[in-house]
């Protein structure tokens, strides 16, 4: 049996020949046997067709990361073996469909045929190559051929019986020409350990409807779209209404509407999307109105690269838009997260009336993972205030009335008493048209202030940051979203090597938890701030944002940047890292 | 206790020059609301930006006041959120056939039932004259000092197009006959759009133009005929008011939402969790 905890196994073909079908079920019926899972996969930009990889880590402990190399290939072509040959680890072990013969000769470590075509020929089946090849993986990682043919009898209708029988050749195959131990088997638990099997997009999705929303308008666009699948799916079993736009303004606006006639309502999109949306979640700002906007981000500018990942809207969502408009900015960093911090995003929306913007990345939103079930929330949904009737019934009401906090009762259409006009002209306090210097910035004050308000209450939250390593550690990481997983495994690496290092992840990027942060700076001299872009939006921010913390103690900030469409590799961090360390 | 017209009107004071056409639309609407008896509780005015769109303020209901172009998304998003409130969205040409253009094809679409009032003047007047999408051709201008070179706009013929079920065309000139379309696309289960002629005394100055040409529609015209419909639209010499098109027939985006709501059954988290396990 092999000893390491995880294992990362790539299957690669052609689009279209069941490649990521392969994978997914693979996926699944490991993840039924108890063990954990972390899948990862490239997508073409062709719509059918071309070269497809998917990629599954499993571990017998939670897996925080992709993994950096390979230890199982499963080659449907020759191309998969080129493409992945460089990410190969030195003892891999190669699963191939046996005509590709050049293979067996080139691969370095074990290979193992298996006759897929051929079999698949046999049975008179020819698209079942990549069920043989799953049988033949399930004889390999002692998984059984129960649950893979309960799996596959459920989910696929077309062409069952001839899939099975593919499946259960793949099998007989391998067990009969392999039935020696395999390098990667891991070991399965007596009693898995009861978990969800969820992508980010499904994560958020779900914690939307956890949080209560009850409206969502959306349009497509890559990677967002699955959650408006998920959602156009569930919402309407609870009660809520989703709406395809007809772009992404509308979609915005639409949520606007609902949220302003009462409803928690949200959107999500992706760069060019939210690019659209900025001028509108400015009347989010300005008439206080509580919206949710996902930013499932993509790499590049303009159109870009559609299908990748990347962390390049950061300044987009703290900055973007004119006149100076408040709004929170959130950011989860695994597929557990998602969930908790679309609620946190709702939390904050309606009590504070504003737009709240969740930053996540396409490798976070399509990535699967074992979650354990949620078990209620981590915090209490925070509520909408909304001025009683009897308050209203005493007449002058004042729907932004100064508060100390900013926050004022918000009416809904349909209370008597409560009519006003949410405007995104600047107001007075009764919502009316008001251009004076006073008021203007006595009603911008009002608005900022909420930001404060909440800085000063999410103090006390746990989850605006997470903190781990060695406490008081003279190197720090200070990191944002999906690139935990892999800052997570560098350090375990550096730790292990006896090197002394600490990192923070902020959930909140607006409000930045500045008390977190600045105690954790205390001690740090230098401080490794990787991201996903090509300018280093969050290190400037760091920089720009605790400069005096910075100076005085002489601390310098590493910004290590990565801008190709993928995300980090373990090592990258871990000698960047080394590298800041050792520097002189 | 019976509401007037001044139980609709705000204390703010119109922005709008003497002698524009939209005050003629806001007494007309506040009309049509206290004919009704409308609850102003239950009632929302949503507009973008521009003259016209200064509407909501002059309203005593609930009311939302947007970005340029956008009444018709709110509105919609409004409406679903609560199918109870009674929605009237409101602007003016450019705000919605030309920033907001492509939002009006899908409100006619999903027959959002809500009301959609274009003060049409033909020219932004709020940045005081240049040319709009219904402006005339070979119009002079301070943008187009050489005047125009594109065509106007059809509304009514664009509605017929997209198919919209409540299709009307009203003058600022003729209150009575306003709102009386008003109150009709007020009780009609699904979207109507009206267009309002409704002159800018300060930019553009339709008000002697439309005294000339406007006419009742003829008294034959069966308001089901949409072949009829689209041909009166097309008259160029003369200039149709009253009601063009109506298909109440047709069921409404908010009344299909409520069955496929009533439909797709009730879940629990619960539920969906367990669609989740591996």
């Amino acid at each position: 049996m092999n000893s390491k905890r995880t294992v990362v196994v790539r299957v690669g073909g052609e689009g279209g020949e069941g490649t990521i079908t392969l994978g997914e079920l693979f996926t699944r019926i490991a993840a039924q046997a108890g063990l954990e899972v972390y899948s990862f996969r490239t997508y073409p930009a062709e719509i059918k067709g071309g070269q497809v990889m998917y990629q599954v880590r499993l571990g017998t402990e939670r897996v925080h990361s992709e993994g950096d190399e390979a230890d199982v290939l499963v080659a449907m072509n020759e191309k998969a073996w080129q493409e992945c040959v460089s990410d190969l680890c030195r003892r891999s072990a190669l699963i191939y469909e046996s005509s590709l013969t050049a293979l067996g000769e080139k691969h370095h470590g074990a290979s193992y045929p298996i006759p897929a075509e051929a079999i698949a020929k046999e049975i008179a089946w020819p698209m079942g190559k990549n069920f043989v090849l799953l049988g033949a993986l399930l004889w390999f990682f002692k998984l059984g051929l129960e649950r893979a043919e309960s799996l596959v009898s459920r989910r696929m209708k077309r062409d069952l019986e001839k899939n099975l029988e593919a499946l259960r050749r793949g099998y007989a195959y391998a067990q009969e020409h392999y039935p020696e131990d395999f390098p990667y088997t891991l070991p399965l638990p007596e009693t898995p350990e009861p978990r969800l099997i969820l992508s980010g997009a499904d994560a958020m999705a779900l914690g939307a409807l956890a949080a209560g929303c009850q409206f969502y308008a959306g349009y497509p666009i890559t990677p967002a779209t699955p959650i408006m699948e998920v959602l156009a799916r569930y919402l309407p079993v609870f009660g809520g209404t989703l709406v395809q736009a007809e772009d992404e303004i509308a979609s915005l606006n639409m949520v606007l509407g609902a949220a302003f006639a009462g409803k928690r309502a949200m959107t999500a999109t992706s760069g060019p999307g939210f690019s659209l949306m900025i001028e509108s979640m400015g009347v989010a700002s300005m008439a206080e109105i509580p919206i949710v906007i996902v930013d499932v981000q993509r790499a590049g500018p303009s159109t870009g690269l559609p299908t990748k990942t990347s962390q390049g809207d950061l300044f987009l969502a703290l900055y973007g838009g004119h006149g100076d408009a408040p709004r929170f900015v959130l950011a989860p960093d695994s597929v557990k997260d998602c969930y908790y911090q679309i609620i946190n995003a709702f939390s904050l929306a309606e009590y504070f009336q504003m737009p709240v913007v969740v930053l996540t990345d396409q490798t976070l939103a399509a990535r699967v993972e074992t979650v354990p079930p949620p078990a209620g929330l981590w915090t209490a949904p925070l509520e909408r205030l909304v001025p009683t009737l009897e308050e209203l019934s005493r007449g002058d009401y004042r729907r932004y009335r100064q508060t100390e906090s900013g926050i004022s009762p918000m009416a809904i259409p349909g209370q008597p008493g409560g009519m006003y006009v949410a405007d995104s002209l600047e107001h007075d306090e009764y919502g009316h048209p008001n251009q004076q210097p006073e008021n203007h910035e006595a009603m911008m004050a009002k608005r900022a202030r909420k930001v404060e308000t909440a800085r000063k209450m999410l103090a006390d939250w746990k989850m605006t940051s997470r903190r781990w390593g060695d406490e008081g550690a003279e190197f720090g990481i200070i990191g944002w979203g999906s690139t935990r997983g892999a800052v997570r495994e560098a350090m375990e690496m550096l730790r292990s090597q006896g090197y002394r290092i600490e990192a923070i992840y902020p959930h909140t990027l607006l409000p930045m938890p500045d008390a977190a942060i600045r105690e954790f700076l205390q001690t740090k001299k230098r401080i490794l701030v990787p991201e996903l872009n090509y300018s280093g939006q969050f290190g400037r921010m760091i920089e720009h944002r605790y400069y005096h913390e910075l100076m005085a103690q002489q601390a310098r900030i590493y910004p290590l940047r990565k801008d190709q469409g993928i995300p980090f590799k373990i090592q990258e961090i871990y000698q960047a890292a080394l590298h800041m360390i050792e520097e002189d | 206790m019976e509401l007037t017209v001044n139980d609709y009107k705000s204390n703010v004071k119109p922005i709008w020059c003497p002698g524009c056409g939209d005050y003629a639309v806001l007494n007309a609407l506040l009309r049509a609301f206290a004919q009704l008896q409308l609850d102003p509780a239950r009632t929302v005015v949503a507009s973008g930006i521009g003259c016209s769109s200064r509407f909501p303020a002059f309203v005593k209901t609930y009311g939302i006041h947007g970005v340029h172009g956008r009444p018709l998304p709110l509105a919609t998003g409004i409406k679903l959120a609560n199918p109870d409130l009674t929605v009237v969205a409101v602007g003016g040409d450019g705000d919605g056939f030309s920033i907001g253009g492509g939002h009006f094809p899908h409100a006619a679409r999903r027959n959002i039932d809500l009301v959609y009032i274009v003060m049409d003047n033909s020219i932004y007047g709020m940045t005081k004259g240049q040319p709009s999408p219904t402006s005339p051709e070979e119009l002079k201008t301070k943008a187009s000092p050489y005047g125009t070179l594109e065509e106007p706009l059809n509304p009514i013929m664009m509605a017929l197009a997209y198919d919209a079920t409540f299709v009307a065309c009203a003058f600022s000139g003729q209150l009575k006959e306003m709102i009386e379309l008003f109150v009709q696309a007020l009780q009609h289960p699904g979207f109507a759009f009206i267009q309002v002629l409704s002159p800018c005394v300060t930019f553009h100055n339709t008000y002697d133009l439309y005294r000339n040409n406007v006419r009742p529609l003829p008294a034959e015209h069966d308001p089901a005929d949409k072949l009829s419909a689209l041909k009166l639209a097309l008259e160029t010499e003369v200039q149709y008011t009253g009601l063009f098109y109506r298909n109440a027939s047709r069921p409404a985006y908010s009344q299909l939402q409520r069955q496929l709501i009533e439909q797709a059954g009730r879940k629990t988290l619960e539920d969906i969790f367990n669609a989740y396990k591996p």
